[in-house]
Formats: C-alpha cells, sequence, structure tokens
C-alpha cells in the first residue's frame, strides 16, 4: 500500500546523519591488485578441480582395507579431496565477493509486508465463490460425514500404535515359573551357589530360553523369543548373608546370599545391570535410577517409582538354581494402569 | 656325489639316513617348537620379600596380619587381603592402583610404584594367606589363535555381561558418587583376565564357573579386536556414543563455524585512496 510510505513524517525527530564517506578496497583502486585476487580466486577453483579429479582417482585406486594412520586409507583420502575440494570453493567464493564484486552501499526501505487491499478482496471473493459453488454451506450432511470421516482417520493410528508391542502385562507376568532353572545368558549353562562367590554377578535367563522340543525347534524362537526375553531376563548376585536384610516373607527368596532381580528398570524398562558390589547399589545407565539390591531392590536415587521386582530363588535336586515361582510383582516400565494390574496378579496367585 | 651313491646299498646306509632325518628333525624342532608354560615359580624367598614389602609399603592401610582395618563406624579403612589371592595383588599393583596415593571414591591407574619383581613377591606373599585366585595363565590371555566364531561369541559374552559400565567398544563410563568404570583400551590381556576373575573395587566378580576361561579369552579377543580395527569413521572422538558426540558437534563444531563466519564479516582490507 502506497498510502503507507506517502504517511511518513516529512520532518524527522532526528536528523537522518547520511551514509559515512565510502572506503574503498585495495582491489577498487589498484588495477595489479585485482588482477592478483583474481589469479588467487582462479587458482583456488582449480586446486579445487584436480581434487576433485583426485577423489575419482583415489575411489577408483586405494584398496578399501589399507590404511593410514590407523584410519581408513580410503576414507580418509575421500574424506581429505572431497572436503579439500568444498573448502577452497567456499573460500574462493568469499574473496571473489570481498575484493571483486560490486561494493557501493544500497539503502533499501522497508515495505509493508500485507497485500494490498484489492488482493485481499479479489482473494476472499474467490474463496466465497468455491464456497458456494461446493455447496460446502448449503449441504450440511455432506460437510459434517466429511468431518467424520477425517475424525475416524485417527482410529487406525490409535489402533497400530495400540499393537506395536505386547502390553506390559497380559495373561501372565513373565515366562518364569515354578522349578524353571536359572541359567547363564549367552551361554546357557544352569548354575549352582558354589559358582558363584561374594561379589559376582551373573547376567542370567531362564532355561526356557535355550529348551528345545521334541523336533530339536527352539521352544521359544522370533519375535516371541524377544518379547519374552525383554521381560524375564534377570541378574543374579551374591553377597554376604548378613549384609541383606529381607522384607517380612521374603526370608527364603535368596541361597546362602544369593538373590535374583528382574534387569527391567521399573522407571521406563532400560536393562540394568549396573552393579557395584560393595555398595550393592544397581544403577539404571539411562536416568540413574538407583536400587538397593542388599534391601530388596528399594529405589534409593533417581525418577523409579517402584522397587525393583524379586525373584524368589530355591535349589533344584541336582544343585541348580531355580524359580520359586514367577515374579509377585509386574516386571515392566510404569504404565497408567500398573495398580490395576498388580492387583489381578495378585488375586490369581 | 658319485661316490655317495655307489654306497646307497651298504647294510648301513639306512641306519645312516635314518639317524641324519632323526638328527634334522629334531634340531628343526627345538628351534621351532613353542617354549613349553612355565610355571611362574615362587620360592619361599619371594614370600618373604613379598612380606617385608607390605610391611613397609601396605600394612598401615590393609594391617600388619593383611586383615584389614576398619574404621570406627565400621567401614573399611583397607579391606582384608585374605583369600584375594596372586591375582588380586598383580591387578591392583600391576596397574598402579595400589597403592593409593590419596583417599578417593576409586583407585585410579596410574604408573606402577612396584617394579614387576617386587609384585611378584607381594603377590607371592598375599597368596599363602589364603587360597584365591592365582595370576592367569596362558589359558586365560593366549588370544593368538582365536577364529572370527570365537571373536564374535567373545563379543556376545562382552555386551552381555561388559557393555552395561564398559561401554560397547569399552572405552569406559560413569558410576554413581564420582567412580567409573575405566576404558579398556591399552590393558593387558592379563589385567583384564584379573578384572574378571577377582574384581576389583565396585566391579563384580565374574567366576570361573559361570564365565569359563575360555570363554574369558574370547572376551579379551573380542576387546582385542575391537581395538586393533582401523577406524573406518575418521576420529573416534573416544567412541563415548552420540550424546557426547553431538555435543561437541554442536557446541564446538557449529559454534565454531558460526564464529569463523562473523570474523569473515567483520573483517576486510579497506585504504584511504580513492
Amino acid at each position: 500500500m502506497s498510502d503507507e510510505l506517502d504517511r511518513l513524517p516529512d520532518t524527522e525527530p532526528v536528523k537522518d546523519p547520511g551514509l559515512p564517506e565510502h572506503q574503498y578496497r585495495p582491489s577498487d583502486v589498484d588495477e595489479a591488485q585485482a588482477t592478483r585476487a583474481e589469479r588467487q580466486i582462479s587458482g583456488m577453483f582449480t586446486v579445487a578441480t584436480l581434487l576433485l579429479i583426485g577423489f575419482c582417482v583415489a575411489y577408483i585406486m586405494i584398496d578399501k582395507d589399507q590404511t593410514f594412520l590407523g584410519w581408513s586409507a580410503m576414507n580418509f583420502t575421500l574424506g581429505a579431496t572431497l572436503g579439500g575440494a568444498m573448502l577452497l570453493m567456499g573460500v574462493g567464493i568469499i574473496q571473489w565477493a570481498k575484493k571483486l564484486m560490486g561494493d557501493h552501499e544500497m539503502v533499501e526501505l522497508r515495505h509493508p509486508a500485507g497485500s494490498t487491499a484489492e488482493d485481499r478482496v479479489d482473494t476472499l471473493k474467490d474463496l466465497n465463490d468455491g464456497i458456494n459453488e461446493s455447496g460446502f454451506g448449503r449441504r450440511p450432511l455432506i460437510r459434517r460425514t466429511l468431518f467424520l470421516s477425517m475424525g475416524a482417520l485417527a482410529l487406525p493410528t490409535v489402533i497400530l500404535l495400540r499393537d506395536m508391542g505386547p502390553l506390559p502385562y497380559g495373561h501372565k507376568n513373565t515366562v518364569w515359573k515354578k522349578g524353571m532353572r536359572v541359567v547363564n545368558d549367552v551361554a546357557g549353562t544352569p548354575i549352582k551357589p558354589s559358582d558363584l562367590q561374594v561379589g559376582q554377578l551373573v547376567n542370567a535367563e531362564p532355561a526356557i530360553m535355550y529348551e528345545t522340543d521334541e523336533d530339536g525347534h527352539p521352544v521359544l524362537h522370533g519375535t516371541e523369543l524377544l518379547q519374552e526375553k525383554s521381560k524375564a531376563a534377570v541378574i543374579v548376585v551374591r553377597m554376604r548373608p548378613e549384609d541383606i536384610s529381607p522384607a517380612k516373607g521374603r526370608e527364603n527368596w535368596g541361597v546362602d546370599g544369593i538373590l535374583c532381580y528382574s534387569k527391567i528398570c521399573t522407571h521406563v524398562g532400560c536393562p540394568i545391570s549396573l552393579w557395584e558390589q560393595q555398595t550393592h547399589h544397581l544403577l539404571c545407565p539411562c536416568h540413574q535410577s538407583t536400587f538397593d539390591l542388599a534391601d530388596n531392590g528399594k529405589v534409593v536415587f533417581g525418577p523409579a517409582h517402584r522397587p525393583l521386582p524379586q525373584l524368589p530363588l530355591a535349589v533344584d535336586a541336582d544343585g541348580y538354581l531355580i524359580a520359586v515361582s514367577d515374579f509377585t510383582e509386574i516386571v515392566a516400565p510404569s504404565y497408567p494402569e500398573l495398580a490395576r494390574d498388580q492387583k489381578r496378579l495378585d488375586d490369581k496367585s | 656325489m658319485r661316490k655317495l651313491s655307489t654306497r646307497r646299498r651298504h647294510p648301513l646306509a639306512g641306519i645312516v639316513v635314518m639317524l641324519l632325518a632323526l638328527g634334522v628333525v629334531g634340531g628343526v624342532y627345538s628351534v621351532v617348537a613353542p617354549e613349553p608354560a612355565k610355571a611362574e615359580t615362587v620360592s619361599a624367598q619371594d614370600v618373604k620379600a613379598g612380606r617385608q614389602l607390605f610391611l613397609i609399603g601396605c600394612a598401615s592401610c590393609h594391617g600388619k596380619n593383611a586383615s584389614g582395618i576398619e574404621t570406627k563406624r565400621g567401614g573399611n579403612y583397607g579391606p582384608s587381603l585374605i583369600g584375594v589371592g596372586a591375582a588380586a595383588v598383580d591387578f591392583q599393583v600391576g596397574t598402579g592402583r595400589m597403592p593409593m596415593a590419596k583417599s578417593a571414591p576409586q583407585a585410579p591407574v596410574k604408573d606402577p610404584e612396584y617394579t614387576a619383581e617386587e609384585t611378584k613377591q607381594l603377590a607371592a606373599y598375599i597368596a599363602t594367606l589364603g587360597p584365591g585366585p592365582a595370576i592367569p595363565d596362558d589359558e586365560y590371555t593366549d588370544i593368538s589363535g582365536k577364529s572370527a566364531r570365537q571373536i564374535s561369541e567373545g563379543g556376545e559374552f562382552f555386551r552381555t555381561n561388559c557393555t552395561a559400565c564398559h561401554n560397547s567398544v569399552g572405552a569406559g563410563g560413569a558410576l554413581p558418587g564420582g567412580k567409573y568404570a575405566p576404558k579398556l583400551d591399552g590393558v593387558s590381556a592379563k589385567h583384564i583376565a584379573e578384572a574378571m576373575m577377582t574384581g576389583p573395587q565396585q566391579m563384580p566378580v565374574f567366576s570361573d564357573d559361570v564365565i569359563t576361561p575360555e570363554d574369558k579369552s574370547n572376551i579379551i579377543a573380542y576387546i582385542k579386536a575391537v581395538q586393533d580395527q582401523p577406524n573406518y569413521g575418521g576420529m573416534a572422538g573416544g567412541g563415548l556414543g552420540p550424546v557426547s558426540e553431538g555435543l561437541f558437534t554442536w557446541i564446538i563444531g557449529i559454534g565454531g563455524l558460526l564464529i569463523a563466519a562473523i570474523w569473515i564479516g567483520a573483517h576486510g582490507a579497506r585504504v584511504k585512496k580513492k
């Protein structure tokens, strides 16, 4: 709107000091300097071209297993040539702009950002014409059903999100059950109490993870194995029995100072096994929740709200560590319906 | 040569050839054969010398009988060393962690105070106090002939048991209260094996019954294999992970670029001449 410019006062309260006197660059006043700068800049562009050819040569010629100062020779050369070429091109362009391109002060007045009044009227008219012709306002049934279907578009998202993983507590807690052996993770070997020294940590799994059926196929495999593993993973630790203070009803959950806890943090479910053998503290690396394993997995620091679930242990006839039952607390990160599901779990047992 | 070949049917020729062959085989074997693993010989002299060193350098914290000194609050001034075994002494003294320079949440690695001979004598003395793990032999530390399968198996054990504290490439990590898991770069195979066997400081024990000597040597082979890998990505930045690397890129990298851009904009030669 040109009238806005017209409304500016003719006399300003502070006198416009104007622009300072223009100062020239060496290359503006001395032709030899300008030629020198030109040669410099074109030299940089030429070297950049050579480096880019060097990039192609290196890519074809250098063996990918060759090393240079402990780095991959090929990656190093590719990075050095390509990076060098781009750097030289950039420096060249800046030099060009600073030394040779036009160098005079320009004044550009700010213009109002809005469209002109005519444009606004035209746009509104076009929009209203469209609405009238489509009958959007006159046919409410179409309009409402359109909004309905757009709302329904959110349903598949909700359903898909809900099925992204297993619910923390579905029909059962974990695959642990009475008599299942505690086996060493990776190796799958059962564990005897005498295998463990005071201060020992064993990353363990339920034996079913390593069992096969009569055809020799693993009992659990694929997604199911991973899902069960993500809930049933445990750590077995041994402390001096006199250091442990078991809660009421948990006095016989350990074997000679050997205790078993869930590996799943009760905060957001990270696997934890940062065990400090002298303080008996277990630290979660994600948000620093710290659990005291000598004190029933009590939270001693951090955002976790529930103690770490403990798995009651016993020894079977062959002398190997077994679970007495499944976890009595829900193994999962905390979630809104946890109290309800814990109650369901308590009722079942 | 003709003379030699004319006697090839001599009755003694067979015996001579056989003796020669035996000589060659024996000679070659004695050169090529690996030296038999010598058991670390410990004499009564070593134990005596070790006790002297202990009384001078260690007893002030660990007690004159190495049974530890308790503080008034029931904590440990220096823990009991009875039953910790030679491996624990070799690790703690051999890596310079002991003797501690000052009281701190954790004894850091530093240049060893004792020579290899003195460390051996100290270990010999402590080993006599009670049964404990001995200094590991080649079964744990010899990783020369490890196959790719064994190394990847060692990697599985490493990721399950070690990465929680030591990071997936052994770069180390922080623990509560000023403690930390040290980086494994440049730690000798013997010291890694000893740490697994004895559980120094806050580190848990990984006994041979659960993580077998073969598993341990596979883990060591994996650590060494990871460290010997050429760095295809350029500078690793300590391998500390995306958070520290991102922080570095945003603050030092992008910040540096900003400063460079401002510098470029602010500078330019001007002359008074017209």
